[in-house]
């Protein structure tokens, strides 16, 4: 948009991504896991640790190191930081943090539960606006279901002051939620009070298929296990908007579907954009914390990996047989969340089959109507024509 | 409403944004709430948008500043003044220039 009569200056929605006219820098945006401690105790988090776990807390980046990663980001060239966690808020120092990161002159996107919004940091994010979103994630409309999924006794309240802070100091945010047990029969009372947001110009999004522990805790990976649904329910819930899914689907199909090779990332990680750990590891992405994959920001600099050690990682290729008979040769890669970060957290390796998303991936294509029953993704050599022209009875809704 | 705009009057960037160069592009952000029209707004300039910041350091008047572009640049003064002066009044009345006294 041109201001009018000033063909000088033009003013930019911090979404647009045309603002790069030539060259885009070395690093877009980076995001950085605050702490893995959390106020709540989420049944399904991947990630969590206690909010008082003093181990965890003295390990995790100073206030200084945090500033000194966003000083070089900046310099690379980087327009937006998240701060996610655990929960970010939880750390005494984000307030400092906040604003030195506003102050170098970057966008601040922040994942919270809103529990820990107190009128002072409502009062500042009003004041000096992140110039995003906040994306805060709701669990329940009732204490019962929320704190059944929290395990925090007083989040239910606690979220919903800092929700209604943040509508009466006007900070935008959007609501997203995570799809469980206790949850199941609020979606439609989440989604009538989420639409009443004056920032939502859609649907909340949804935690539906969860990730197993990040760091690959056994016990907690069990539950996370008994969590989740069956790739047919998951998929029947992201499709009862059926025409609007079954649009995006197509389109998104016609462009990025086709099988991958032998190339361990298909996917644009650590292209333009990194996360940090809370402990200054940086990584492609925040789900892929195998040893090989992650550079230690203490012993090198942010332009160091993304130039030298990040290409390395990305030239990896793989090499497990099933993988190479199946996923590699497989046409749904576009539709299925297989990648080094999940094979990771499920197998331990960067390239071994995750049944379960291969299982959400074949559900997924035959609502789409590019597999008939029991036909397999690495099976079809005809996958372009079905591209082009997927079977007629995915334009009907699916009968239950 | 336009800010009253003088050639006498020195500018300089306002501590309420916070101006970036990446790859070449000047990109101008917010830091206080008020300023763009949207919550997300961010502002750019053009090349005589940005021959015309990096002049306004709060130290040289305009008609400084005008002197120096009409020597840089082969267009009539009067055109170089008009640009000038608007750019200026934009970037004044959305608090991202600020005259020095």
């Amino acid at each position: 948009m041109v201001e009018q009569g000033n063909p000088y200056i033009t003013r930019v929605s911090s979404q647009n991504a045309s603002l790069w006219k030539t060259v885009k820098p070395t690093l877009s945006d980076l995001d950085i896991e605050l702490t893995e401690r959390c106020n709540n105790n989420c049944v399904h988090c991947c990630i969590n640790l206690p909010a008082d776990d003093a181990v965890a807390k003295k390990r995790e980046l100073s206030t200084a190191a945090i500033k000194d990663i966003l000083k070089e980001a900046a310099s690379l060239g980087c327009l937006t930081v998240r701060f996610t966690g655990g929960e970010p808020l939880l750390r005494d120092d984000f307030e400092e943090i906040y604003l030195y990161a506003r102050k170098t002159g970057l966008k601040v996107l922040l994942f919270t539960n809103a529990t820990l919004i107190t009128p002072s940091v409502a009062e500042l994010l009003s004041r000096i606006p992140l110039l995003e979103e906040i994306e805060v994630t709701v669990y329940g409309m009732k204490r019962s279901s929320y704190e059944a999924i929290t395990r925090a006794p007083g989040s239910f309240e606690a979220a919903w002051r800092g929700i209604n802070l943040l509508l009466e100091k006007k900070v935008p945010f959007v609501a997203k939620s995570a799809l469980l047990p206790p949850n199941r029969e609020e979606v439609e009372d989440f989604e009538t009070w989420a639409s009443t947001i004056p920032w939502m110009d859609a649907a909340p999004s949804y935690s539906v298929f969860f990730d197993l522990h990040c760091r690959r805790n056994a016990k907690k990976n069990e539950l996370i296990r008994s969590l989740r649904p069956t790739p047919e329910e998951g998929v029947a819930f992201l499709a009862r908007r059926y025409k609007q899914r079954i649009k995006e689907m197509k389109q998104f199909c016609s462009g990025f579907i086709g099988p991958p090779g032998d190339d361990l990332f298909s996917c644009g990680a650590g292209t333009g954009g990194a996360c940090v750990d809370a402990y200054g590891n940086l990584q492609l992405c925040m789900g892929l914390r195998h040893p090989k994959t992650v550079y230690d920001l203490h012993k090198g600099s942010l332009k160091e990996a993304l130039n030298c050690f990040f290409p390395e990682v990305r030239a990896m290729k793989a090499t497990q047989p099933e993988y190479l008979v199946r996923c590699a040769r497989c046409f749904l890669k576009g539709l299925c969340e297989q990648c080094p970060a999940k094979s990771w957290a499920e197998h331990g390796t960067l390239d071994t089959p995750v049944e379960y998303l291969c299982e959400i991936a074949h559900a997924e294509a035959r609502q789409l109507g590019l597999l008939a029953e029991k036909e397999m993704g690495w099976d079809v050599k005809d996958w372009r024509e079905r591209i082009q022209n997927p079977s007629e009875e995915s334009e009907n809704e699916p009968r239950n | 409403m336009k800010a009253k705009v003088s050639l006498d009057g020195r500018y300089m960037p306002s501590e309420d944004v916070v101006a970036r160069n990446i790859e070449g592009e000047l990109i101008i952000v917010p830091l206080v709430a008020g300023i763009g029209d949207l919550e997300d707004e961010l502002f750019t300039l053009n090349e005589t948008g940005k021959a015309i910041w990096d002049r306004l350091d709060g130290r040289k008047k305009l008609n400084e500043v005008l002197a120096e572009l009409s020597a840089e640049f082969e267009a009539p003064v009067g055109e170089i003044e008009k640009d000038l002066i608007g750019l200026v009044e934009e970037l004044s009345r959305r608090k991202i220039l600020v005259a020095v006294k």
